[in-house]
């Protein structure tokens, strides 16, 4: 322990914590804009100096540690005057675009523009010029919004370990993007957006796809219907200022009715229809020598990411499509046909918590006679600023349920949205079908959690189950070393591309609060705690579905509807 | 044809960055976009993190020279002299911009700091030869010059 004095309170911080963390604790917050958690300091921005005593300069808070006896000033006329100073230097060559910019009242710079209270135009300069990058299906970039805080870069690189933008240049002509600054579409970007997540401006943001689907919402002929993601559920309220990991399922389902959907689903219903498929996929490979181990296909960034750079491994997938587009493809084959409706007419609508959601709805395969299976991709952001548009009040809306027959789900389905979520669920399924009795034990704590690479092995019957579950793509290098090498010991494994799962996908609310996963978490977890089924093959539902209409998991209609293929990128990308 | 410099380097090893880049650079006259993607692969660190570095240092081209060299001087005695509208005029006529290499390969057109001839202010130097007092409308004058006579020494660096 060391003690200091900070803005004279007196502080007990640990060893080498950072004066801003120790700051913190005891309420006083110090403003930051390159400082991310759980990374190395890089001092880069300075916005959060303070005076220490007998220092002559200032000192960067978030890169500086404690020492015993040290009396720090956080707020005095001279740190005041050299952070707004910053501010205002930053402002002057940014666009002033508040009124017309999508993070209007959710951006950083707007913040600390207001608590600096800066009121004038001091500087003014030369401002950068630079086109916007709308290349890919998913994100655009807009180099002139970025404060080049670096934020993107280290998440980039860092967490994710894709590595697809970086700064280039040096000085003034400094910019954050690609190499050759070509379009994301040709670069190593897999469109995950956890750079968005991060970025303090509007820099970084998603393609906003609100517009055509409110033309599809006023076309007559169009019936909408729009389905939403398990994570989707435990994070809009965050939007509204409800408390981290609030579900707010019942509103969410009021809300889209309201926007005019003539039906509401539940992605959920066919993450059931996944596992049926995936656990007897995984029975089949065991049984009949496939490849082995098998990955999940849940994820499209995981599958972007594999098909640019590791194609060698393409045969270990799950050829499942991933469940938004199964239930896409569910709705224009055996619903339309159930309910007398022409598929062209249909017109489906994913509320997801993730932005590569965008690019894979966009890829041919995933579509049947040129008939996409979900024709539009909405973020959880995107569906909060289309409730604002259309006047609706979330917080005061009736709750109401899902509509039948594909809005029905088990507690499976909804811990989907959770790292390790889409391996317990199968694994509750394949248990009952290779022994044909059931878990007694639902929860895996072992592959819970936050860790980077979880693993476990499982008695299955006879058989040893080795699983591993990798948590955040920046993880996955080792684990697929082991299976190109052939030295990978398991049998099945999951790959989520965001830490945390989709509950921290790039499209999720964007703020700083620490504990926004684990509390999301707690909620899907929660979800299936109380859910009165908590088995995919328990979904009566699905069921109905297999009896009327595929027959069985696996079937040959199964595999025309619900699988799919991958290609090997790799060379388009270096040409 | 720049595959042989790796040999010399030892594999995963980020400080050979800079002295790869530098050799790569010594072959082609500039850093061709393949040869970034292999020292990308060889020093195993991401093809943005090698393209930032090049983009960071002067001493790296990233596009190939043209046959002739325009050297526009910024110095302070040809900014008075006006240095602004010469390479205005320049990037005009060439229609590219300080930096860039004409399509025609025939042309590159760099900004440089006082090249020591003040006293003939402003400036440009193109190839070895000096070019002072000039004015706007000398431009497509000395430009044409350049246009048949095509400098072999020079030329060498784009094969
Ligand atoms: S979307 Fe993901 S991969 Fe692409 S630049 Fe952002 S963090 Fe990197
Ligand atoms: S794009 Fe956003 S996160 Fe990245 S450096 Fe610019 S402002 Fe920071
Ligand atoms: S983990 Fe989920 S949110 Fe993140 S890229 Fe994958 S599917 Fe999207
Ligand atoms: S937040 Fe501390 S230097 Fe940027
Ligand atoms: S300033 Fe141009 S030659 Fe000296």
């Amino acid at each position: 322990m060391v003690q200091l004095t900070i803005n004279g309170i007196k502080v007990n911080a640990e060893e080498g914590m950072t004066i801003l963390d120790a700051a913190k604790s005891v309420g006083i917050s110090i403003p930051t804009l390159c400082h991310l958690k759980n990374l190395d300091p890089t001092g880069a921005c300075r916005i959060c100096v303070v005076e220490i005593e007998g220092f002559r300069g200032l000192t960067p808070s978030c890169a500086y540690p404690v020492t015993e006896g040290m009396v720090v000033t956080t707020d005095s006329p001279r740190v005041r005057k050299a952070r707004k100073t910053i501010v205002e230097l930053l402002i002057e060559n940014h666009p002033q675009d508040c009124l017309i910019c999508v993070r209007n009242k959710n951006c950083e710079l707007q913040d600390l523009s207001e608590q600096y209270g800066i009121r004038e135009h001091r500087y003014v300069g030369e401002t950068k010029c630079h086109a916007i990058d709308i290349s890919s299906a998913s994100m655009e970039r807009d180099p002139a919004k970025c404060i080049l805080c670096g934020r993107c870069v280290r998440v980039c690189h860092e967490v994710q370990k894709i590595g697809a933008i970086d700064f280039t240049k040096r000085g003034f002509t400094s910019i954050v993007t690609t190499p050759y600054n070509k379009g994301l579409n040709v670069s190593d970007c897999i469109l995950c957006g956890q750079c968005i997540i991060v970025c303090p401006t509007a820099a970084l943001r998603e393609k906003s796809s609100i517009k055509e689907v409110a033309n599809a919402l006023y076309d007559r002929k169009k019936y909408c219907i729009a389905q939403v993601a398990p994570a989707v559920r435990a994070s809009l309220g965050e939007e509204y200022n409800m408390p981290l990991g609030t579900d707010v399922t019942g509103l969410l389902v009021t809300g889209l009715r309201r926007l005019g959907f003539k039906k509401v689903f539940d992605t959920n219903f066919a993450a059931d229809l996944t596992i049926m498929e995936e656990a007897t996929e995984l029975i089949n490979r065991i049984q009949n020598g496939g490849s082995l181990p098998m990955f999940t296909s849940c994820c499209p960034g995981w599958i972007k990411y594999v098909e640019m750079n590791r194609p060698e491994v393409l045969d270990h997938i799950s050829t499942c499509k991933s469940p938004h587009e199964m239930e896409g493809a569910v709705l224009k084959s055996y619903y339309a046909r159930k309910m007398g409706i022409d598929p062209a007419d249909i017109y489906v609508v994913s509320i997801m918590p993730c932005t590569v959601k965008k690019y894979e709805s966009n890829r041919a395969e995933l579509s049947a006679e040129a008939m996409p299976d979900v024709d539009a991709v909405l973020t959880t952001r995107e569906l909060v600023r289309f409730f604002k548009i259309a006047g609706i009040d979330f917080n005061d809306l009736p709750e109401s349920e899902f509509d039948n027959p594909l809005g029905e789900s088990t507690g499976a389905a909804a811990i989907f949205g959770t790292s390790g979520g889409v391996m317990e669920a199968a694994l509750r399924t394949a248990y009952f079908k290779i022994t044909g009795t059931e878990l007694e034990h639902l929860e895996f704590e072992e592959i819970r959690g936050m860790a980077g690479v979880k693993e476990a092995t499982v008695k299955i019957g006879d058989l040893d189950v080795s699983i591993a579950v990798v948590n955040g793509i920046g993880n996955v290098g080792p684990v697929l070393d082991e299976v190109q090498n052939g030295t990978s010991k398991h049998h099945f494994i999951e790959v989520m591309a965001c830490l945390g799962g989709c509950i921290n996908g790039g499209g999720q609310p964007i703020h700083q609060k620490p504990e926004k996963v684990v509390k999301r978490v707690k909620a899907l977890y929660k979800i299936d705690e109380n859910a009165k089924t908590r088995r995919s093959h328990e979904n009566e539902s699905v069921l109905t579905l297999y009896k009327e209409f595929f027959g069985e998991p696996n079937s040959h209609k199964a595999h025309e509807i619900l699988h799919t293929e991958y290609f090997d990128k790799k060379k388009i990308l270096k040409n | 044809m720049h595959s042989k410099i790796f040999e010399s380097y030892q594999s995963n090893d980020r400080s050979s960055l800079i002295p790869l880049l530098q050799d790569v650079q010594n072959i082609y006259g500039y850093l061709p976009e393949n040869a970034l993607r292999d020292i990308s692969d060889f020093v195993k660190v991401p093809l943005s993190r090698v393209y930032g570095v090049a983009t960071f240092y002067n001493q790296f081209r990233l596009t190939p020279l043209g046959k002739n060299i325009i050297r526009v001087c910024r110095g302070t005695a040809c900014h008075v002299k006006n240095s602004a509208n010469i390479l205005f005029a320049l990037e005009t006529e060439l229609g590219i911009t300080a930096g860039q290499t004409t399509r025609d390969k025939n042309f590159t057109l760099e900004v440089v700091n006082c090249i020591g001839a003040c006293s003939i202010a402003p400036v440009i130097l193109v190839n070895d030869d000096y070019h002072g007092r000039i004015t706007v409308k000398d431009i497509p004058k000395i430009l044409k010059k350049y246009q048949t006579v095509n400098k072999t020494e020079t030329a060498e660096a784009t094969k």
